[in-house]
């Protein structure tokens, strides 16, 4: 058996995603704060080139992101599962104007969740979006993350798709509560 | 009607916004606001909005961030923009110079029996947009603060934010085109955007 090296590196996955993010041209970024896209967030901010939104309820993104297709932009929308729940309504839009969409939804209510009024959103976030006919890709390891986001973002532009990317709480990590 | 009553007839302040509309892009909202548009022509520089309620000022967001050398001006009603007031916060944050969101307010739901909205009550539409960060709002009551307003739409260096009081008649509708798709790519192709 092969030796492991003596220090296991992690995979920068926040920064390969935002990387993808770069290679798909993505110049508008609507988000509601997560503590796990905190980093993505900050790297979307730090850049020039992209314009990062913040929201106050994830259906604005919704909004903001057909508004940027209509003008030649393409845009991704970052939130927490518990906005999947505000965006339905919206999505009737993205669907009958087959406006491309990504949305990445850091999960909670589903690994070692302490609050359990995160729990209901959680775990019907997938069986939401996919009644909306969004098209839901989930990530479980940080390797996947990256290439799990370019294939949404080529689905959503290229075949005009509503995409949406779960990273999932244990990769993300169970939030700590007791500090 | 109400005599006497100065506010503005609909039809007729949608057909002076859109008077020297230029290369205006036009974005509007459920439902009203969207007859008036295509009452004064139907044009592919037009977007409506046949459902989505509460998205039209984030679309006209999104469009003016993506095409800064062009004016974008949102015309929604009181109701719509009641259901996305969240939005006001959001672009009062943002104040992309070429946009310009103009509320047709009748303190009405006029597409639904024309029940009472907030703004018929204690709401304020412009004090909110200036709390939220709108430096250049109208309070508009009569025609001639309609021109002052629409001057402004081709030179304005903020974003401008216009409560239009209207009357609450119901002009006969003019539906335009309900296909999303065909609005959409009809949109994009008219401002060069590929397809």
């Amino acid at each position: 058996m092969a030796s492991e090296p003596a220090t296991m590196v992690a995979p920068d996955w926040r920064g390969e995603i935002f990387t993808a993010l770069k290679d798909a041209d993505i110049r508008q970024v609507g988000y509601v704060p997560d503590a796990g896209h905190a980093r993505l967030i900050e790297l979307c901010r730090a850049d020039p080139a992209i314009r990062a939104v913040p929201l106050t309820t994830e259906e604005e993104g919704v909004a903001l992101l057909a508004g940027a297709w209509l003008g030649g932009q393409r845009g991704v929308l970052l939130m927490q599962s518990s906005g999947v729940g505000n965006c339905i309504n919206m999505l009737a839009m993205t669907k009958t104007c087959r406006f491309p969409l990504t949305m990445l939804v850091t999960m909670r209510g589903e690994w070692a969740e302490f609050n359990p009024w995160q729990v209901p959103m959680g775990t019907k976030t997938q069986s939401a979006l996919e009644l909306c006919d969004v098209f839901v890709y989930r990530v479980e390891r940080p390797e996947d993350a990256a290439e799990t986001v370019a294939a949404a973002l080529d689905s959503a532009f290229n075949a005009d798709l509503a995409t949406a990317v779960l990273l999932s709480q244990r990769l993300i990590g169970a939030k700590r509560w007791v500090k | 009607m109400i005599p006497n009553d100065r506010r503005l007839d609909r039809r007729a302040a949608m057909r002076i916004l859109l008077e020297k509309r230029g290369d205006l892009f036009l974005v509007t909202g459920l439902g009203s606001t969207t007859w008036d548009a295509a009452s004064v022509a139907d044009e592919e520089r037009n977007f409506y909005l046949w459902g989505a309620m509460g998205a039209a000022a984030m679309v006209g967001l999104g469009l003016a961030i993506a095409r800064p050398e062009r004016r974008v001006l949102v015309v929604t009603g009181d109701g719509e923009m009641l259901m996305g007031l969240g939005s006001l916060a959001t672009i009062g944050v943002q104040r992309p110079p070429n946009l310009a969101i103009a509320v047709f307010d009748n303190g009405r739901y006029g597409e639904t029996g024309m029940q009472a909205s907030h703004t018929a009550e204690s709401v304020e539409l412009v004090g909110i947009a200036q709390a939220c960060g709108f430096k250049e709002t109208f309070d508009v009551g009569d025609e001639v603060g309609l021109r002052d307003f629409a001057a402004r739409l081709h030179n304005a260096a903020t974003t401008m934010f216009a409560r239009i009081a209207i009357r609450t008649d119901e002009p006969p509708r003019v539906l335009p085109l309900r296909d999303g798709v065909f609005l959409k790519n009809r949109f994009r192709r008219a401002i060069g955007a590929e397809t």
